[in-house]
């Protein structure tokens, strides 16, 4: 028995791997702790390893830890006291790194949003790829809906019908959202986004307001829709027997042939799907092969069948940028490099498509908001109105900080911050303009 | 006829060459013979490479089939998707960290070791910062572990899908890590514990943008977790951490955060998103199975597979696969030609290393009938490897993560193997 395959999605186990866009974790409740410095010496930024002063007095020796079943060396012995490594952390530094939110509230920082805000922040940040109503755009999570579906066939996961905890939603949009510019929304612009999150999934009222005195009486659904790994109990029992090793079935049939029979085909394109069926092959028992009315032996191994003419190289080929003059090839190069943090939502060369951006084919020259059938953001097309047109030089200052030059972008990027960076990107963009 | 489809050209020339050789030295005496022997070959004949070549080296082109590869389809976007290992070429045991599996959530970063810096923070006596050389200077440790993916073989819970091993399971590797056990760092910090060390904690995270925060028990993290810093004798590569990553023996991939910055001992989970909307097994009645951590024991046999037909016909037959177990060791592997009916015990490679992968072979005879190749491992625990439907029958079909059941590849008389499910 077995599903038909579904190509796009989770019933294929394809929601652990669809993108998870992060929430960014905001910085978390300062734990105020005396420090004292293991050394004399001051925070070093650099790499110089602080030695501990003589003067430094050892910790007493703390009793050892019992050790579940260990598999460590038994040759390293313990030093039994510090060894003075590594400096003491500033309050700074902890405050810097140290954001996590638990699902009991520790670590929210304080802070508010309202539905109004957090609509105009997820428009503008986040509907790029988890759509207007949290439905998920192209291939990207879906953030709203799904409830009871736990169940079917094809379950609906989102934040609203599955997640147990809100907080896990502030930290990991505080940490990690939006793709590509994690660490950039503030704390109250998290609360709004969150907020705005439950309206979505008509957790909230519109009048809601979010913040870190009510934020606990907020309860997902699913809370209670999680048991800790019972395998222990439920499986490993049945699965510790002395195994069977003849005789263990009467017969065995093929009940299913795999959907995609070459999955990465040598010359690029799509999966193959399979068109052989189960009935044409033979049936094992107890008693040998049975084969199926019909059956013919396939012909030996050492005539392989029609030959497919072998690609060259198994990895893909970059179409080969258009050769304007005078192009910088280490430059292209180098700004290849560079659009790597692009790649995610832009494409460029021979049947490059829109993807989360437009393609950046022939951007040189063209209109802003000019590439027909993409759903550009409103200053997008107040910029084409106006008869803007992409050069070197707007590119340069758009990329140094997208929000910056054309607030309103939904392009989630805080921008290249490196000079050399943005002329490298711009010389590989080149040589996909004529 | 079974109507199977053609693996590339590539994999029978493998075989063609011996099978052409086979049958010209097979008439060498009635002819002059093969002129591979018999004509003065240019290699034979001509100078070589010299040693200023090549510096660090890759494959010879003639292996240059043997690469990650990846699914387009299955992911939004390879920035935060997944690649697997050329298992079904690779022998032995080790991975070599050019063709083995990466995964990221937001992208391979770049990072200098001088610009790495490990926190440790919370419930210690002293919240400390380390560098690079500081971790140097602890003593350092060599273990093999294998890493698998939580969702590996998790396309195949809807049936057989993709036709390959290197698909089906190559999310998984195996090197030998040098690295200080995580303890030495946490006692460093001095570890502030009143009660019971049973209910902390340890979060984990990366300096990624997804940072794949992580929250194990602090049991797991005092016993046998190493803080990397080499794999199979050099640095780790970019994809799978550089300069340094966790190792989290036994248990899920995600687990082992890669390019790690901060460790903190709290008293309970934080539930983050990694261990919450993902990496969380959805059973068929709707509740959710959570800290499924632990990779259960697994097997799969290599060669002969959908990428590796058999091209010599008839006679010796080398059947070869890995095995594993988050449990422990591998003690015994089985392997069956008839989809489960009989079953013969393999040899295994070496002695299996625990919470390692571990490599067997079926030394058999092929009459160039067609076969259900599966196999069946043991752990030192006694888990036999189940079915998928024994695993279907408690679980359902959604868990997305977990499948460990056995694999069945269908190999017709051609030599031509084929992922199908049986009853």
């Amino acid at each position: 028995m077995s599903k038909s395959p579904n190509i796009l999605f989770p019933a294929l186990g394809g929601t652990v791997l669809v993108l998870g866009l992060s929430y960014a974790v905001a910085a978390g409740t300062y734990k105020a702790t005396a420090f004292e410095p293991r050394a004399e010496a001051p925070v070093v930024a650099a790499s110089a390893t602080v030695e501990a002063p003589a003067a430094a007095a050892p910790a007493a020796v703390t009793a050892p830890v019992v050790l579940a079943s260990a598999t460590v060396d038994e040759s390293v012995q313990p030093r039994g006291s510090k060894y003075g490594l590594g400096r003491a952390a500033t309050a700074a530094e902890v405050e810097a790194w140290d954001g996590d939110v638990a699902p009991d509230g520790t670590g929210l920082p304080v802070g508010s949003g309202d539905i109004a805000t957090g609509e105009k922040v997820f428009i503008e940040q986040c509907a790029v790829c988890h759509g207007d109503f949290g439905e998920g755009a192209d291939a990207w999570p879906p953030l709203a809906g799904g409830f009871g579906t736990l169940a079917d066939e094809d379950p609906y996961k989102t934040i609203g019908s599955y997640w147990p905890y809100l907080s896990t939603a502030w930290d990991y949009i505080k940490r990690s959202m939006p793709f590509g510019a994690a660490g950039t929304l503030t704390d109250d612009e998290t609360y709004a986004i969150v907020a705005y999150l439950m309206y979505m999934n008509d957790l909230v009222d519109e009048d809601f307001v979010l913040s870190n005195e009510n934020f606990l009486e907020v309860r997902l659904p699913n809370e209670d829709g999680f048991v800790v790994d019972d395998r222990d109990v439920l499986e490993y029992a049945q699965w510790r027997t002395e195994p069977c090793m003849t005789n263990c079935k009467e017969t065995v049939e093929v009940t299913m042939r795999a959907s995609f029979v070459d999955v990465t085909p040598a010359d690029g394109g799509e999966s193959v799907m399979n068109h052989g069926t189960t009935t044409e092959l033979p049936t094992f028992t107890q008693n040998g092969i049975v084969y199926p009315e019909g059956y013919v032996a396939p012909t030996s191994a050492a005539a392989p069948a029609a030959a497919e003419e072998e690609a060259a190289a198994p990895a893909a080929v970059e179409a080969t940028p258009a050769s304007a003059g005078g192009l910088d090839m280490d430059l292209v190069a180098k700004g290849e490099k560079v659009f790597k943090k692009c790649k995610a939502c832009h494409a460029v060369g021979d049947g490059a498509k829109n993807k989360s951006g437009p393609h950046l084919n022939d951007v040189f020259g063209r209109a802003f908001g000019g590439i027909d059938g993409f759903k550009y953001s409103n200053v997008f097309k107040d910029a084409n109105a106006n008869g803007m047109v992409w050069d070197e030089a707007n590119v340069a200052e758009f990329l140094a900080s997208p929000k910056g030059y054309l607030k309103g972008t939904k392009m989630s990027f805080s921008g290249l911050k490196k000079e050399k960076d943005i002329a490298a990107v711009i010389e590989y963009l080149k040589s996909f303009s004529q | 006829m079974d109507d199977m489809f053609k693996p590339s050209r590539r994999a029978f020339l493998r075989g063609s060459a011996a099978v052409a050789a086979g049958s010209v030295a097979g008439a060498a005496s009635a002819d002059a013979g093969d002129p591979l022997i018999t004509e003065l070959q240019d290699w034979a004949s001509a100078t070589g490479a010299g040693v200023d070549e090549t510096p660090y080296g890759l494959p010879i082109s003639y292996e240059s089939d043997v690469v990650r590869r990846n699914v387009e389809w299955l992911t939004a976007s390879p920035i935060s998707s997944i690649n697997f290992t050329p298992i079904h070429a690779l022998e032995g045991t080790i991975t070599p960290q050019g063709c083995a599996f990466e995964r990221h959530h937001s992208g391979a970063i770049e990072m200098r070791k001088e610009d790495w810096r490990l926190m440790i923070n919370g419930l210690v006596d002293k919240e400390l910062v380390f560098t690079y050389d500081d971790l140097m200077r602890f003593p350092r440790e060599n273990h093999t572990y294998f890493c698998e993916c939580a969702a590996n073989t998790g396309m195949e819970w809807a049936g057989a899908q993709l036709n390959g091993v290197q698909f089906t399971h190559g999310m998984i590797h195996n090197m030998e890590y040098t690295g200080v056990p995580l303890r030495l760092l946490l006692e460093e910090a001095g570890m502030d514990i009143t009660g019971d060390i049973k209910d902390k904690w340890l979060f984990m995270e990366g300096a990624d943008a997804s940072s794949n925060g992580r929250s194990i028990p602090l049991e797991k993290a005092l016993d046998d977790c190493l803080v990397a810093f080499k794999a199979n004798g050099e640095a780790l590569r970019m994809e799978h951490g550089y300069p340094v990553r966790l190792v989290i023996p036994g248990w899920e991939a995600n687990l082992w955060v890669k390019w790690v910055r901060r460790l903190e001992i709290t008293n309970q989970s934080i539930e983050a998103r990694e261990e919450t909307s993902k990496y969380t097994d959805l059973y068929e009645d709707g509740v959710a199975r959570r800290r499924t951590w632990v990779m259960d024991t697994k097997s799969a046999i290599t060669s002969p597979s959908p990428q590796m037909p058999i091209t010599h016909g008839k006679g010796p037959l080398v059947i070869s696969g890995l095995a594993w177990s988050g449990h422990g060791k591998i003690t015994r592997v089985d392997v069956s030609k008839d989809g489960g009916i009989t079953w013969e015990q393999a040899r295994l490679g070496k002695q299996g290393d625990t919470k390692a992968l571990t490599r067997f072979y079926l030394d058999t005879d092929w009459d160039g009938s067609p076969m259900l190749l599966q196999s069946r491992a043991m752990d030192e625990t006694g888990y036999v490897q189940p079915t998928k439907d024994q695993l279907r029958e408690v679980r359902g079909e959604n868990g997305v993560y977990h499948n460990n059941c056995i694999q069945t590849w269908y190999v017709n008389a051609e030599g031509i193997a084929e992922n199908v499910e049986v009853s």
